[in-house]
């Protein structure tokens, strides 16, 4: 090895530097002025969903509960009734608690649910500085309502929501079945 | 025992009596036919077709009538067609394919035909997680439909058939569990179907809506979730549920029940019962239990409930230690100790009765029983024998119901009563008025009100009857105290023991008397030596009382009056009363759903119960608060395990001989099979894992000598003109401080109502319907007047428990 070769190498890692640093377009965001989208099938915090009518999509039948491998769901359900009425049917969720602690974010509770009304969102911005902060309730998961007039609990005309679960289709027409 | 017939199911050989259905033969060898509408304790109808399988016969020679054999074994005919398993009833040599591809095909097409229009709302159903349709669809189910969506037949899906149970048209499968349940079990045809075809629905044909207090077990025998209950409607999913055993306390039947619990958040995070499901127990409730014992445990969750320990100051009730309100009362208890009189019902357990016997034993005071009937010592002396099951009673016995309304006082006993009728039991009831139980009986005896012992004796007279009777092979009888006071109730028990006695009813299995009593544990409380006191109101004037779960003085004015005059007042109860109020010192207790402990039934069965939910607050259980009190008065009992205290009481007493809470938890296998894995066959009743129970040995099945002595006829009570004689009857919904607090019964407590014969009333000017003011021995009240044609003239029927003090028969004034 020449006396020279070291002096030539550390050059050449230099110049790449130099390069990198005028030509290259910077990778680093700017965090948390600046985010980045996610990716479309990212599992965030959960939101629970309305109709376009605004009626809450969950119906409380406590399946996500079920289905959830952490334990981390709670859920009560109560009765509707057309003077004060949550989401269609008979049935909603009086109280729906998600201890983030303890979510594993699998999303087994959006497949489980039977009317698509719990979605893992793309908020991973959870951050809690007390226990209790971390259980999320009703209020903090479900979107807000389409508009003023449209929220929940709310009259609606008598006998005009008697299904919890929309009517049912045929699955062929969604490419399942045969 | 029937003949036996042997049969091979799915290559398994069954022996099985003779006239079994092919279902019930192969469950009882552990194969599973799926049904819906097929239910063992039912008449097969072959409604629903789930339980198609191929059936083969050995072939017989035309000419001979010989089995044709064929390489020595016989050969099999199988029918073209599948046939319905629970329908068939086996025969010699059958041969039962259930999994063959024909079979299994055939159950395919019941299913998916059955979902053609079923709405599949699962996730809001309160059936969903327990609901045979549900498992049976995902084991036999053919996972996709072949029919239109569009043409799914909508019907009404919130239906109320009554104020307790909802139906929801749409998921009903027309199985008719639920209509065959009322007509076959409960005997109260009040379901029907209406329309025909797709369009087929059930419907309630009675007023008030399903007007039966069995309605409860619809929902347990539905196999889907069209009859749900309205306590729980969406209460929680069965799967979030826990699960554990108990013993309904409304009356001395003794149900046993599973209590289902969850944490919640409306209820402040505290666990909380959801609601109380039958367990099996074929010996005592069978799977069944009445509306009253499903709906009515809300009491123990009252906001009425005693927490924490109070203490008189300055005439108002303050809070206060333990330490400070137990030695209060033990002071004052042994200051007066000549005056020492504890005052206690059959609402608490064997072990709280037997430490408070102790108690008062040991102190020197009198332990009375808080109860307005007698005769306890007879049906400990001739009770039913260890082994009673009314369920097994039938062809060749005999049933006397004597002075009781068992469909209002103990329902489980009257839907037994009635079906040991229904398979050929001699059922005589003797009442002044015409009872449901009527209808059953073979011989209805009506007698007027006074005259309750001279029928009994009058049995010994040769009659019809009475031959009937004696010669029965079996014989049990019911006495209750409808229109008897304490002295009329003895004497009647009394003079059905001697019955008993010289027919020879007695020291045997299906032998006996039984006392109908008011309270879950009367019973257990005579064991243990507790006795009823006929002048209570002298025996607490000027006292020192130690009352424990009992309220004197909300329900009589005269008790009331008489414990205003005594020295010191303790009070023992889990809810506030009028009593507590008028209390020195009130100690908290727990209520049967946070503690362990044991209840003898009417039958003398004792029974364990477990603690289910936290206790509320800072109460004790009964036997612990008393201990302390003993304590406090230098008296050693012991009050911290629950299990000792009764190890103790086994020792001390004779009847409880070998008992132990090992032997009182123990289980044997019981048919039919119920429960989880089972729900589709025998429904969603519990399955017994926590204890059968045990019944005590009563001292005629001991071989002790029987000696009852002969009761002297009472004067009876003669009303003068312009007079009425008013008894006491027994309603089941009544405004007891158990059953008040639940909201949902309200409709059917109803309000205060006497009962007058048309000819009475006419002459009194009143109406079904009317006001009318009642006056008798001090109370008088302004009550509804209701008319049954049934109860002699010159008679008024005062129910118990409803706001009218009525201790035993009186003399009033109706106007």
């Amino acid at each position: 090895m020449g006396v020279f070769e070291p002096v030539i190498e550390l050059g050449r890692g230099l110049a790449e530097t130099l390069r990198s640093f005028l030509f290259e377009k910077t990778v680093t965001v700017q965090y948390p002025e600046e985010k980045r989208a996610v990716h479309p099938r990212f599992r965030g915090r959960h939101v629970l969903k309305r109709y376009e009518n605004g009626l809450e999509k969950c119906i409380g039948c406590s399946l996500c509960a079920a289905a959830c491998p952490s334990d981390a769901i709670f859920v009560e359900a109560s009765e509707n009734t057309d003077e004060k009425r949550f989401s269609p049917g008979q049935r909603y969720a009086s109280t729906y608690e998600i201890n983030m602690l303890r979510c594993i974010y699998c999303g087994f509770c959006e497949d489980a649910c039977p009317t698509e009304a719990i979605v893992l969102g793309d908020n991973y911005e959870l951050s809690f500085t007390d226990r209790r902060d971390a259980i999320y309730t009703k209020d903090t998961l479900l979107e807000p309502a389409p508009a003023e007039d449209l929220t929940t609990p709310r009259k609606v005309e008598a006998g005009a929501f008697t299904r919890s679960v929309p009517e049912m289709q045929n699955p062929s027409a969604y490419g399942l079945g045969k | 025992m029937s003949k036996l017939v042997t049969l091979t199911i799915d290559g398994k050989q069954a022996v099985v009596p003779e006239g079994m259905t092919v279902v019930d033969a192969a469950k009882s060898v552990g194969i599973d036919i799926p049904v819906f509408c097929h239910h063992p304790k039912l008449e097969p109808v072959g409604m629903c077709r789930m339980c198609l399988v191929e059936i083969g016969r050995p072939m017989l020679d035309r000419a001979t009538g010989q089995v044709v054999m064929d390489n020595g074994l016989p050969k099999i005919q199988f029918m073209p067609k599948l046939e319905a398993a629970c329908t068939n009833r086996v025969s010699e040599g059958m041969v039962v394919m259930t999994i063959s591809d024909k079979a299994k095909e055939g159950q395919r097409g019941t299913i998916e035909f059955l979902l053609t229009s079923h709405p599949l709302d699962c996730p809001v159903c309160d059936k969903g997680g327990e609901c045979p349709l549900q498992n049976l669809t995902m084991a036999f189910g053919p996972g996709r439909s072949r029919f239109i969506y569009d043409e799914k037949n909508h019907l009404e899906k919130q239906v109320p058939l009554g104020e307790l149970i909802w139906l929801d048209r749409e998921r009903c499968i027309q199985c008719a569990r639920c209509i065959r349940f009322q007509d076959e079990v409960a005997g109260e045809a009040v379901l029907g179907f209406d329309e025909r075809g797709r369009n087929t629905q059930i419907v309630s044909l009675s007023t008030p809506g399903f007007d039966s207090v069995f309605s409860g077990n619809t929902t347990d025998i539905c196999p889907v979730g069209a009859l749900t209950t309205a306590d729980f409607r969406f209460g929680a999913r069965p799967w979030e549920l826990k699960a554990q055993a108990s013993i309904c306390t409304q009356c001395p039947v003794g149900c046993n029940t599973t209590i289902n619990t969850r944490r919640e958040a409306r209820s402040a995070g505290e666990i909380v019962v959801k609601r109380v499901m039958p367990r099996q127990n074929e010996e005592v409730n069978e799977i069944w239990l009445c509306d009253k014992g499903r709906f009515a445990y809300h009491f123990t969750e009252s906001k009425k409930r005693l927490t924490r320990p109070l203490v008189r100051k300055d005439e108002k009730l303050a809070r206060a230690s333990w330490s400070t309100a137990v030695n209060l009362a033990a002071e004052n208890f042994v200051k007066f100790k000549k005056d020492f009189v504890v005052l206690a019902s059959g609402r608490l357990a064997n072990e709280d009765l037997f430490n408070l016997k102790s108690l008062a034993d040991t102190a020197g005071g009198r332990a009375i029983l808080y109860s307005d009937m007698g005769g306890g010592d007879i049906t400990s002396l001739v009770g039913v024998g260890q082994g009673t099951n009314i369920g097994t009673m039938g062809r060749g016995d005999a049933i006397l119901v004597v002075a009781s309304d068992l469909y209002q006082e103990a329902p489980i006993w009257w839907l037994r009563v009635k079906q040991a009728a229904d398979r050929g039991a001699t059922l005589i009831v003797a009442n002044p008025r015409e009872t449901k139980l009527d209808k059953f009986a073979k011989y209805v005896i009506r007698y007027a009100y006074g005259d309750e012992v001279k029928t009994i004796n009058d049995f010994g007279r040769k009659t019809k009857i009475s031959d009937e009777f004696a010669k029965a092979k079996n014989a049990i009888v019911f006495y209750g105290n409808e229109g008897l006071g304490f002295h009329g109730s003895s004497g009647l028990a009394s003079a059905c023991g001697i019955l008993l006695k010289e027919t020879g009813h007695i020291g045997k299995p299906n032998n006996g008397l039984v006392g109908v009593w008011q309270r879950v544990n009367d019973q257990g409380a005579w064991e243990v030596g507790f006795h009823p006191e006929p002048d209570l109101e002298k025996a607490l004037k000027g006292k020192v009382v130690y009352i424990v779960g009992s309220d004197p003085v909300g329900d009589d004015p005269a008790l009331a009056k008489a414990l205003r005059g005594a020295k010191f007042v303790a009070v023992q109860d889990i809810l506030e009363t009028a009593t507590t109020e008028i209390a020195d010192v009130v100690f908290p207790a727990q209520a049967y759903t946070e503690r362990e402990g044991t209840f003898t039934s009417g039958e003398r069965r004792v029974q364990r119960f477990y603690a289910v939910v936290p206790a509320k607050g800072d109460s004790k259980p009964d036997f612990s608060i008393t201990a302390q009190i003993a304590k406090g008065m230098g008296v050693i009992l012991e009050g911290s395990s629950v299990s000792v205290v009764f190890d103790i009481l086994v020792n001390s007493l004779d009847a409880f001989a070998d008992l132990s809470y090992e032997k009182l938890a123990m289980v044997h296998g019981q048919f039919p099979i119920v429960g989880r894995g089972d729900l589709y066959y025998g429904g969603t009743t519990y399955q017994n894992t926590q204890g059968l129970g045990i019944q005590l040995v009563p001292s005629a099945q001991t071989g002790a000598a029987v000696h009852i002595s002969k009761v002297r006829k009472e004067a009876a009570l003669r009303p003068k003109e312009n007079e009425l004689l008013a008894v006491p009857v027994n309603k089941l919904y009544d405004r007891g401080v158990t059953v008040n607090p639940t909201q949902l019964l309200d409709q059917r407590v109803g309000e205060a109502a006497i009962t007058l014969h048309p000819l009475t009333a006419g002459e009194l000017g009143l109406e079904a319907g009317a006001r009318a003011k009642i006056k008798f021995d001090g109370v008088s009240a302004e009550v509804t007047v209701k008319i049954d044609d049934s109860i002699s003239t010159g008679v008024t029927l005062v129910p118990r428990s409803m706001g009218l003090t009525i201790r035993e028969p009186v003399v009033a004034k109706v106007k």
